[in-house]
């Protein structure tokens, strides 16, 4: 799933300053499930925002409504009521929301509550970690399910690099080295000559270099 | 057409059978030509090429490739250090061709420090391709004259390839693998990273031995003189893939601090008289990281000069 962090509370209180009545709009999808824009964050903001503004002396109004998916047009479609008799909206849902909200409503500001940070997944209880780039182009079968395009702050297709060091990365010591995981494994398996080969280099077209992506299905489109 | 790759000095010496001796220079935080030229001086006749750094540890640095061509000027010979961090395929070619036609025939194919360790930790990276793949990439642009989209190259860079290796790494067993596919992607040299732990250093070459990587390829070892006993502490906390063993440290503590700039230099000797008898190292490459004006006084100690003419 796309997983993201709250703003600051600071930061979107600055974004908001000059208004006196907003939306925020939470998203059940992605957000809700790694506990950052579904339906009790954005009570939790509401609460925040409403508190700071109070003792500030500067009250303002504040509305909320969850929505399906920011994602899709047709749910988007259901704030078409009232949208644009607020000063502007706060979408908590990931930087995919405030974008399709913002095309969808062009006369309306939506400001984007969240940072969006990666593709991935929950290792532990509060604890996500990215899995995924998006690269456009998957290769994990050459690296026994695991991806170092991802994961190896190099994102090195031949490693581990020389700062691999207790299978740890040598940018953090949170931050497992991915090619040491994927060595140990092929030699424990005995898959180790795998490796001993040198990958073509990656073609970045089908990733964020290529430019915008568009994903077609000609068997969906009417 | 002569039978050298490059025709680089560091490939007549290494060809010829000499025990080779390279030294590095760290090219400066500004525009400091006249500092950077005191520095060369030092390495003037005692080493067969410097290797010019190219933004180490990702502190921005002048430019590896013009303080390479400065060197050249000096009449010297560089080994110009490019990492994949800082460049996509085309700033690489394109640096190579550069290198080329400014006389530079020696190169070394890293992938860099990460940017979180140097100065300007915001950066973004590149690492559009990896070492391994830039060894490919330079060593097809020399011997098949083509780019790496298979365009034919109009006079094909010549220069003899190096790439790195740290067999004090993890996982330690895997080292030797790396190291044999770096070979098979084309590297003509190796030189290790700074050696400080011996004897897991003699268990990596018997390892390289065995295989007949040594047959294939120079491999130099890597040899850094401590300055001090803090050196080594802050290495061993702060340099990424650094092996500093407890004897080192126990030793440089052992002498006075104004001495252990001199049993720094004496372990590095024993490393040297080490290595030239180690089956299969063809070379020391010495790392007196800003400390150049000593290489002269290793040099004529380990024994190495007058360096050979090919």
């Amino acid at each position: 799933m796309i997983v993201a962090d709250r703003k600051s509370l600071e930061e979107i209180l600055a974004m908001v300053q000059e208004k006196h009545k907003i939306l925020i709009v939470g998203c059940r999808g992605c957000v809700t499930v790694c506990n950052v824009g579904g339906e009790k964050e954005v009570e939790i903001l509401e609460a925040s925002i409403n508190l700071a503004r109070k003792t500030s002396d500067q009250p303002i109004e504040i509305e909320t409504v969850t929505i399906e998916r920011q994602c899709d047009n047709e749910y988007v479609a259901q704030l078409k009521e009232g949208i644009n008799t607020y000063d502007a909206v706060v979408s908590l849902a990931c930087g995919v929301g405030p974008q399709f909200l913002s095309e969808a409503y062009p006369d309306q500001l939506f400001f984007p509550g969240v940072n969006t940070t990666f593709f991935g997944g929950a290792v532990s209880h509060g604890v996500w970690e990215e899995r995924c780039q998006g690269c456009g182009t998957c290769i994990i079968h050459h690296f026994d399910g695991l991806c170092p395009v991802a994961r190896c702050a190099k994102s090195l297709l031949h490693g581990p690099c020389g700062g691999s060091s207790d299978g740890l990365c040598e940018v953090s010591k949170e931050t497992l080295c991915i090619w040491d995981m994927i060595v140990k494994k092929k030699m424990e398996q005995g898959r180790l000559n795998d490796l001993l080969t040198v990958m073509e280099a990656k073609d970045w077209r089908s990733a964020r270099d290529g430019g915008p992506r568009r994903s077609i299905r000609e068997e969906l489109i009417p | 057409m002569d039978e050298y790759k490059s025709g680089s000095n560091l490939e007549k010496i290494l060809r010829a059978g000499h025990f080779a001796f390279t030294g590095e220079c760290g090219p400066p935080k500004g525009a400091n030509v006249d500092h950077l030229k005191k520095k060369f001086a030092h390495l003037k006749g005692m080493v067969d090429a410097v290797n010019i750094t190219d933004n180490q540890t990702a502190v921005v640095r002048m430019s590896s490739l013009a303080a390479s061509h400065l060197l050249v000027h000096e009449g010297m010979e560089p080994n110009f250090q490019m990492v994949c961090r800082d460049r996509n395929r085309l700033a690489i070619t394109s640096d190579i061709l550069g290198a080329h036609a400014l006389g530079i025939r020696n190169m070394l194919c890293l992938s860099g420090d990460h940017q979180s360790f140097g100065n300007h930790t915001q950066a973004k990276n590149v690492h559009d391709i990896d070492s391994m793949q830039l060894i490919r990439l330079v060593t097809n642009m020399r011997d098949k004259g083509r780019f790496m989209n298979d365009e034919e190259i109009d006079v094909p860079p010549r220069l003899f390839v190096g790439a790195a290796c740290n067999p004090f790494a993890d996982p330690f067993e895997y080292r030797v693998y790396r190291l044999a596919n770096k070979i098979t992607a084309g590297a003509d040299f190796i030189q290790t990273q700074c050696i400080f732990n011996m004897e897991k250093f003699r268990t990596f070459m018997h390892q390289a031995v065995d295989m007949g990587l040594t047959e294939k390829c120079f491999i130099l070892a890597g040899v850094t003189p401590m300055k001090n006993l803090g050196m080594a502490n802050f290495m061993a906390k702060f340099v990424p893939g650094m092996d500093i063993p407890d004897a080192l440290k126990k030793r440089l503590k052992g002498v006075e601090k104004a001495k252990q700039a001199e049993e720094g230099i004496c372990f590095a000797l024993e490393q040297i008289e080490e290595f030239k008898q180690m089956e299969g190292v063809a070379g020391v490459h010495l790392m007196a990281i800003e400390w150049e004006h000593k290489v002269p006084e290793i040099a004529e100690r380990a024994g190495v000069l007058p360096r050979p003419k090919v």
